[in-house]
Order: C-alpha cells, then structure tokens, then sequence
C-alpha cells in the first residue's frame, strides 16, 4: 500500500517556502512558472506509431520492470510507447489536473472507487473493444474491478498483491507457535508472545494509512464484504453497531500493538519484525521490500487474517490492484487499443513480474513457474478469494479517507474507549462529503 | 496568503527613489520635463508589472478564495461549482473535529515564540552586542538554522524523535517496549516537541533583528546612563530596551507571521497528525491532493485570512499613521 498514499519523507515544501519567504513579486513570478509547467502533459504528439504513457512508478525497481513491458510491445508491434515518468505522490496529487489538461494517452492507476470516479466524471475512456479480446485471460474478481459503475470497463489490471499477517517461520517453530485460523487463536496467540519478551504484532501508523489495512481486515471479518463496500461507499452509517463492533475487536488487540506507533514509519516497524522482536505484521506484502537478506526473505510467511464471524470465514481478500486506464481523448487511439491488448496479456506481466517479484500477475493465467514460494501463496490466495477488497483508500472518496478517516483512526488509536463519540463525528463528516457529489 | 501584505511595501517604496533622485538635482519646476518619455515607459512598467503580477497572483486569488468559501467543488470543470451558502463554515465550526484544536495550536505556536526564543534571541544580542571573543563564530552558528530550509529542519528533528533509533529516546533508554516516549506520536508531547524545533530556528532569527537593532542605538546614550551610574541591567531596562521600539514592533509582526503560516516544519514531522493540527495544514489537506475539498478548504483559508487581518490591520494603521506625522 506504500505507494497509494503520500507516505515517504520526500520533501513537498521546499516551493512552498521559497514563495512565502521570497519577495513578492520575484518570488511569485519564480514560482508560477513551475506551476503552470506541471499542469501540462507531455508530448502532443498525433504520430500513429506513438503512445504517451503517463507512469507513477517512479521507484527504480517498478520503472524497469514497466519500461521492459513497453521494450517487448515496441518490439511487437512497432508502435513506441513514450513514457512520462513522474514521481509517485506528485503523480498522485496532481491526478486530478493532470487528468483535465493535456494527459499522455494511457496512465498507470488502480483498481476500486478511485478509477470509477475518474471514469463517471469523464475523465477516463471506456476499453469494451479492448476487452472482448482479453476478457479471457482475467479472473471474474478481476473482471468486477475493473468496470466503471455504468458497466462498462475502463481498466486493465496487471499486477496485485494480497494484505494480510506476516511472520517468521523460524520464530513460529521456535515458540512452537501455531497459525491461528480463528479470532481466540489469535488472541491467545498475542498473549503468549507477549508472554514470551516478543511484541506480538509490529505497527507503525506514522503515515496514517497502516491503521487503515487493519481495519479493513477486522470490518470484511466481522461484517462481511457486502457490508464493507456499502460501508466504504458513503450507504453504511458509521454510527452502526456493527462498526462499533469493529472497533471492540480492534480494542481487544490494540494492547498487544508495538508501542509508540504513532511516531513509527511502516519501514521502521517492519524491522522489528526483520530483527525477529515482533511475532506478526499486519500489512501488504511489500514487507518484503525490507527484507534485503535473502535468508532472512526465505523466513518470511503470512496468513490470512483469523476468520472472526463464521458466517464471512476468510473469504476476503485485500488486494489492491495496478494498472491502466486511457485518458478521455487520447490521441492514438488504435496505438492505445494495440497496447492495452497487449498489457492485459499473461506475456506482459510475466515480463513485469521477471523485474520486480514483490507482487504477483493479476492474470489467472500467468505462468506462476517462476514464482517464489510466498508469491506462490498470495497467488493462491487471491485467485480463491470470493470478494476482493483494494484497500479503504482506494475503495472509498480520498476526500473522505484522507481527511476524516485518516485522523479519525488515528484518534482511536490514542483513545480507545472515545469510540462513540468518533463514531457520531465520523457518520456527521462523511455525510456532508458524501452529499456534496 | 494574507501573509504577503508587508511584504508589499519595499515593492511600492521601489518607486518613488528615481524621481526623487531626478527631483533634487536640478530646478523643481523642471521636475516634468526632465522625465522622457523613455523614462516614463520604463517607470510605467516597473510599477505596472509588478502591480498586475500583485494584483492577479495576491488580490484575485484571494479573492477567488474567498467565493470559493462558499461553494463546494471537486476541481474538476468550472460547471461542477455549487454556491453552498454558510454550509461550509457551520460545517467547520461545529464538526471538524480537526479545526478548534488546529486554531488553539496556532495560538500556542505564537505565544510560545513570543516567551521562549524571542527573549532568549534578544539575550544572545545583547551578549554577542558586548565584542565578546569569537563573537562572529557564535553569531553564525545562532543564525545558521534560520538559513536552513523548514524542511530539512522538520526532517533533522523527526530523525532525533524517532521512537526507536532516535537520539534522544536512544540516550534516555525509552526505546524499550513499555518505557516509550513517542515525541512525534503522542498528542499531549509531539506540539512541544516540534515547538523546540521551531524555537531553536526563531531564536536565530530574533537574535538578528536584535543584533541590527542594537548596532543602531546611539552609543552615546550607554554611556551618558553609565555617567548617570546605572548599572548594566538598568541600562539595558530603562535606556536600551526603549529604544528598541521599532525593532520589537518587527519582532512582533515577523513572529505573527511565522505562528500564522507555521506549516512545513510539522508537515514533515508528522503531516500534522492528532495533537499537532494547525490551519495551514487543514487547508493543504483538503485542497492539495487528491481530496479536492476545495470549497470546504477555501473556507478554513478565509478564516486563516480573517485571521491575519485582524493581526495586521492594526499595525499597518498604526505605521501609516506614524509616517503621515513624519
């Protein structure tokens, strides 16, 4: 999830103060000019054998894995994809100018409630034609992401990765641990580890998002997918007591959360369970991005979140998915149509998943022969998933997770028994945001 | 941002000098003609540019705000404008469980900068003032962190706070589970932690002003109180600090200023999370983004512009008053 939100310690200010501190007028003409510079797309270019790519993945490991993708289509097709690669968070921020001045043709974006927004405001065109052809090659779960709300589809996912907890297996056997299926395992499970000088579930919620994921896994475990989507999308109230059970469950583990976690980076909390000081992590599997010893990677396993109302099991499965969407007019539109085809084929994102293995094909397809034994797991997992979540950022108004949500949990991390009050003053907020559409 | 009033004053006194300078040369009635046409382009232009940048980039975006307060808008195409009335600002004063708090923390940010490094800045003047040895080297190392930018500072401090490998909670062994203090995290500590950042910035800076101010007290007046036989605090009570005047007023606006647009500090330290929420953070939060709250942000920056306003007027009335006695 580290890449959806505005999360590492880059440094957006620096603009900002240079003009509040300048002088006037210099300053404000210094500065206006990047502004109006950023507002722009790249090439305007009609060239049949051009596709612009606007990308977000802008780490190094992602970009060359991308960019080995557009390698195999140019070579196939003979059409060039020119990419315009910006940094992740800004790409993020400025998506919604971006996507109303000049976008490149296709750009890099996710699955759920964000992509449908952008397609019902008009800003993303629809792909039918492009998925007649490769219709074939996606899960239905898949297929379900990725239609707007008029039905029609406006994404070709590509990759995925599943949430869920992580652990060493070398501690398991060690404290002679068991995977616990059910909630009292799992709690039984925190209480010995706490007994044993381990902290039993690692945590960082420096970035407000973390604490999010785990609220995701016990609402679809206490409520049910069906619950969590209504939930997410403005229907639910907040003020049900149904979430409040939510937020009693969480209560019941909260003390068993690594201490200071309000001032922890998810980075740093991951190490503790690197150093073998923490018995269980509630996160994506990028985790392993921390793990830079491969011994250490090799002891690396998870297990989906305990199953808490019978009646739901473990039937969900947080998985956020990536891929494309084409902008409202692209210029190139058969050069679009030729590469989107092409994407969503098991081929591309076997190429992706050669260059960067810390997530998996989003295609059922996909040769999984060359998979490590945890992206084997999370493979399996996700495709026998009955409902597929993307994450609360990703599923529900980023107004509302952003400012409301965000430090609503945050609130409720410091504060547990404040639950009703935050209950009521989440239901007021999120109905003036959800009103205003 | 209401903030960039003062800082339209050099811009205006920027013109009159030429035709000052033009004026006391020669005869006075002459004063017309010695302008060209030439000169008169050119002045035109550097009052106009300026004035137009002024007026398009400080009063219509203000002003656009302020419309904007009362509509809701996701950003996206001018006809998804809806006029909302007052809805914006009961919605903030009665829900927002961010804003109330975000206001008191403004407050605590100035009186904070008022009572701690503003004395402690004028200290260090009066000290480094005294020809002390190395005084240049002090004076330097004092002002070097108001010459580092806000975000590295906030990036330094969080580095220093971090709960596991920071130095503070590495020294005093609460890096352990149990014994934890999490300067960044907790709400009733993280505001007086990032305070101690900023104090340690604006000390610098206090100590400067100061330091200019005290160059221009008139050495004569030390010593005529040292012949009268006042000691050296009384000095400093009842002939220096006096004179002073003007520099304190600075002082006083310049820290206004800074408790009003307080922002990257804690943006990078902690994005202003619980316990360090401040108004210029609520607005970036609902407006930059992907949120594009953007009436709903107009509205919390026109209550930081009330703000500034009532802050400033006053001192401007009072300094335009002074220069129309002169």
């Amino acid at each position: 999830m580290q890449p959806t939100s505005p999360t590492s310690p880059t440094f957006p200010s620096p603009a900002r103060r240079t003009l509040l501190r300048g002088i006037a007028g210099a300053a404000a003409l210094g500065a206006g000019v990047p502004l109006l510079s950023a507002c722009g797309g790249s090439g305007s270019s009609s060239d049949p054998k051009t596709v612009t790519l606007g990308s977000n993945q802008s780490d190094a490991v992602p970009k060359k894995a991308y960019g080995d993708i557009y390698t195999a289509f140019t070579q196939q097709s003979g059409i060039t994809v020119k990419v315009n690669t910006k940094d992740h968070n800004t790409f993020q921020e400025q998506i919604n100018s971006y996507l109303q001045g000049t976008p490149d043709d296709v750009f890099n974006w996710f699955a759920g409630y964000r992509m449908q927004f952008f397609a019902k405001k008009g800003l993303a065109s629809p792909i039918d034609d492009v998925w007649q052809k490769i219709a074939g090659n996606f899960p239905e779960a898949m297929r379900k992401l990725s239609k707007g709300e008029d039905g029609k589809y406006y994404f070709v996912p590509l990759t995925t990765y599943p949430w869920a907890v992580f652990y060493r297996k070398s501690v398991f056997r060690q404290h002679g641990y068991q995977v616990p299926t059910t909630w009292d395992a799992f709690v039984a499970l925190c209480k010995q580890m706490k007994k044993d000088g381990l902290v039993p579930i690692a945590f960082g919620d420096k970035d407000a998002w973390p604490a999010m994921g785990t609220f995701d896994q016990i609402n679809f475990r206490v409520n049910g997918y069906d619950f969590h989507v209504q939930l997410m999308a403005g229907k639910a109230s907040w003020t049900d007591a149904k979430v409040k059970a939510v937020f009693d469950h969480w209560s019941e583990i909260l003390p068993y959360h690594q201490d200071g976690f309000m001032g922890r980076t998810w980075q740093d909390a991951a190490q503790t369970l690197v150093a073998k000081k923490a018995g269980m992590y509630v996160l994506g599997s990028f985790v392993g991005q921390q793990f830079t010893n491969q011994a250490d990677l090799d002891d690396l396993d998870f297990f989906a979140f305990p199953e808490i109302n019978p009646a739901y099991g473990q039937e969900t499965v947080e998985a956020p998915t990536d891929g494309f969407m084409v902008s409202k007019s692209p210029k190139n539109h058969d050069g679009v149509v030729k590469l989107l085809e092409f994407l969503g084929t098991p081929a591309a994102e076997e190429i992706y998943l050669k260059g960067d293995p810390s997530v998996v094909a989003a295609s059922t397809n996909a040769s999984t022969a060359s998979y490590t034994p945890l992206q084997k797991k999370a493979f399996e997992m996700i495709s026998g998933a009955k409902s597929l979540t993307q994450f609360m950022d990703r599923d529900s108004r980023p107004d509302f997770t952003s400012t409301v949500m965000q430090p609503g949990l945050q609130k409720f991390l410091q504060n547990p028994k404040g639950v009703d009050g935050l209950l009521s003053s989440i239901e007021r907020q999120k109905k003036t945001i959800f009103a205003s559409e | 941002m209401a903030t960039d009033t003062p800082t339209k004053s050099p811009e205006a006194a920027a013109v009159p000098p030429p035709r000052r300078a033009s004026g006391t040369g020669r005869d006075r009635r002459g004063h017309q003609r010695l302008l060209t046409r030439r000169d008169r382009i050119t002045l035109g232009l550097m009052a106009g540019v300026p004035t137009l940048l002024h007026v398009a980039l400080v009063w219509v975006t203000a002003l656009a705000s302020v419309l904007l307060a009362f509509t809701t808008w996701d950003g996206i195409g001018f006809d998804s404008i809806k006029w909302v009335g007052l809805r914006n600002f009961t919605q903030l004063f009665q829900d927002n469980p961010q804003f109330w708090p975000a206001v008191e923390h403004n407050v605590i940010w100035f009186v904070v900068l008022i009572l701690v490094p503003t004395p402690l800045g004028l200290f260090l003047a009066v000290q480094l003032d005294k020809r002390i040895r190395f005084s240049r080297v002090y004076q330097t190392a004092f002002f070097l962190p108001v010459v580092i930018s806000m975000a590295c500072i906030g990036f330094v401090w969080q580095l220093v706070y971090n709960p596991d490998t920071g130095l503070i909670n590495s020294i005093i062994g609460a890096n352990e589970p149990g014994h934890y203090i999490d300067w960044i995290g907790d709400p009733d500590l993280n505001l007086w932690a990032v305070l101690v950042a900023a104090s340690w910035r604006h000390t610098g800076y206090m100590m400067i002003l100061y330091l200019a101010g005290l160059k221009s007290v008139d050495p004569s007046l030390r010593e005529a109180s040292a012949l009268d036989g006042a000691d050296e605090w009384q000095t400093f009570r009842s002939v220096i600090f006096p004179t002073l005047r003007p520099t304190n007023t600075v002082v006083l606006v310049v820290t206004i200023i800074e408790a009003l647009r307080a922002f990257d500090l804690v943006f990078v330290f902690n994005k202003g999370a619980q316990g360090t929420e401040l108004l210029s953070i609520l607005v970036t939060n609902n407006i930059i983004g992907e949120s594009s709250r953007i009436g709903y942000g107009s509205a919390i920056a026109v209550v930081l512009l009330v703000i500034s306003l009532i802050v400033i007027i006053p001192y401007l009335i009072a300094t335009f008053r002074k220069e129309r006695r002169a």
